[in-house]
């Protein structure tokens, strides 16, 4: 079962989480046979030799500027032309926002079927089994693919990247003949808020509601998160109210979020808002409300005042982490 | 302009979800239905422009009898006809896209809205399942568009970290994100209105799942707490759980 990983990159840096499509990738491999290809594009990629190091045997680098900045049709094109390549079968990408993009077209291209944001995989009698998340996931849906190309999203933070080996693979130039008709959609600028870490990608995150009572306590919730090196979250009932901004906030209308820490603060745990982030690893909660019912879910809580709580919360941590 | 937008007939977001007797479907007893609500974000786009623009809206849903219901709450907002297209089959997003394709690509579309993900299945896969089989540029996950007279499309998408901006044009797929326009609220005479607006039925060619269910399963439920606290004196012990316990710091 040859396998080909989309690799991601931002300014030249690959993402953490194409690090893990690439070690579930080569542990599959290992145990039905077969090899992992890893694809990336852009011209100013550095260290792809070291996706070795997490058990690609080889890269495809298209190294050619016109596809630096990630547009659907031209990657779905690039990542087309590599499965075709590497003789793959099962083509596996992260279920990022351009993971989720990419993949449904790729599926039309090599007319196989798409696994969106699978949390769990594993082999069984030769074929792969995928499990995923439902109905905001009120349910797990576990599958087969039955086509010839199989193609999964990995949620980001669930699959471990594990610790790399010193492996460098080789790199082998992919190149492509582009046509403007592959540019029908084209990045024309990204505006990254580059102080900030993106709660989709964090692997711990302070999130806040209600029980702040405004926007003007928030810095409760940055003082946590900044001591932990953390990105701060929200629920929907402080962004409907404009105290935070819409890209911070987790559930089901917002963004799901599996980091290894989720402290929730002052959040009552709303069934939507618990669909955002309860499969995240230890789950933290803060909430005057001994009943809440994101107590439930939570593996450790305080029960109090999160006025109260917070700042006694940072400033042990401070402490313990020796900052 | 022909415009179309998919909309999806899905529980609603405080339904328990009950897995059914054979394990591989949802009990549908006890829930209550309603349109897709990242798929209103997607009609009020499409009746937006057919303000500006003229044209005619299209609401199209697949599914069995009852997803009519969610057809008229399309009509009602404004949609100026349905195409239901009928069947009693649970499809999966590649057998749904190709059913639409089928039903809309002698109609001269114009373009297609979706909403970013149906609440039920998660999928997030019909914006380019329909783009790349109608061979249209697709754009999803969008959050601000606009369209100029040409047909040039500009619009922001939500990525990690932050936004990305968009060029296409049209025809094209485009799938709608919260934030994007708020949707209207069907009047009363909508409502009424709705009643009278025709709803076409046509049938899909077959189609064979490519997704294959083996089962449904309730999540594992998580056990409360190993340790509640009651008040700023127990962070202490908090602290020391999280670094012997759980090992996360």
């Amino acid at each position: 079962m040859n396998i080909l990983v989309f690799i991601e990159q931002r300014d030249g840096t690959i993402k953490k989480s194409s690090f893990e499509a690439v070690k579930v990738a080569s542990e599959i491999a290992s145990e039905t046979g077969g090899s992992v290809t890893a694809v990336v594009a852009g011209s100013h990629v550095r260290n792809i030799q070291n996706l070795g190091g997490y058990g690609a045997s080889k890269v495809l680098h298209v190294a050619d500027a016109l596809v630096d900045q990630y547009s659907s049709t031209a990657y779905s094109k690039l990542v087309h032309d590599a499965v075709m390549k590497s003789q793959a079968h099962v083509v596996f990408l992260s279920a990022t926002s351009a993971g989720k993009d990419l993949a449904p077209r790729l599926a039309v291209k090599c007319d196989g079927a798409v696994a969106m944001d699978v949390t769990s995989l594993h082999v069984d009698g030769g074929a792969l089994i995928a499990t995923r998340p439902i109905f905001a996931g009120k349910a797990l849906e576990t599958l087969t693919l039955q086509t010839d190309v199989q193609i999964f999203t990995l949620r980001p933070n669930v699959f471990s990247a594990g610790t790399p080996t010193e492996s460098m693979c080789p790199v082998e130039a992919l190149s492509i003949e582009f046509s403007e008709s592959d540019f029908s959609v084209k990045t024309t600028g990204t505006s990254i808020s580059s102080e900030k870490i993106d709660v989709a990608e964090a692997s711990m995150i302070v999130s806040g509601g209600r029980g702040l009572q405004g926007p003007e306590h928030w810095y409760l919730v940055e003082d946590l998160a900044s001591v932990l090196g953390a990105a701060t979250g929200a629920s929907r009932a402080v962004v409907d109210a404009g105290w935070r901004p819409h890209p911070e906030q987790v559930g089901q209308t917002g963004k799901t979020v599996s980091p290894t820490l989720y402290i929730a603060c002052g959040i009552s745990g709303a069934v939507q808002h618990l669909a955002g982030m309860s499969s995240s690893k230890v789950i933290v909660a803060v909430n005057k409300d001994k009943d809440a019912p994101i107590f439930q879910i939570a593996d450790y809580g305080i029960v109090g005042d999160a006025f109260e709580v917070l700042p006694v919360l940072t400033d042990t941590l401070k402490q313990f982490l020796g900052k | 302009m022909n415009i179309f937008v998919c909309i999806s007939h899905v529980p609603d977001t405080t339904s328990k979800v009950v897995i059914g007797a054979g394990g591989k479907e949802i009990d549908p007893a006890g829930i209550t239905y309603i349109l897709n609500p990242y798929d209103e974000f997607g009609l009020e786009a499409g009746l937006q422009l057919k303000e500006a623009r003229g044209g005619e809206v299209t609401a199209i849903c697949v599914g069995p009898e009852v997803v009519k219901e969610t057809i008229r709450k399309a009509l009602a907002m404004g949609a100026d006809k349905g195409l239901h297209i009928v069947t009693d089959e649970m499809r999966d997003s590649f057998g749904v896209a190709k059913a639409i394709v089928e039903a809309i690509k002698d109609r001269t579309p114009d373009v297609l809205f979706c909403g970013r993900q149906s609440i039920d299945y998660d999928g997030w896969q019909m914006v380019g399942l329909l783009g790349e089989m109608l061979q249209w540029p697709s754009i999803s996950v969008v959050s601000k568009l606009s369209f100029a007279e040409d047909g040039t499309i500009t619009a922001e998408r939500d990525i990690e970290g932050g936004k990305e901006t968009v060029a296409s044009k049209l025809p094209a797929v485009i799938s709608t994100q919260k934030g994007l326009n708020n949707p209207r609220y069907p009047k009363l005479q909508g409502i009424m209105a709705a009643k009278r607006k025709p709803i076409e039925e046509i049938l899909p060619s077959e189609y064979q799942n490519r997704v294959h269910v083996l089962d449904l399963k309730k999540p594992p439920i998580k056990q409360a707490g190993s340790f509640i606290g009651k008040g700023p004196d127990d962070v202490a012990e908090l602290v020391r759980l999280l670094h012997e316990e759980a090992k996360i710091i």
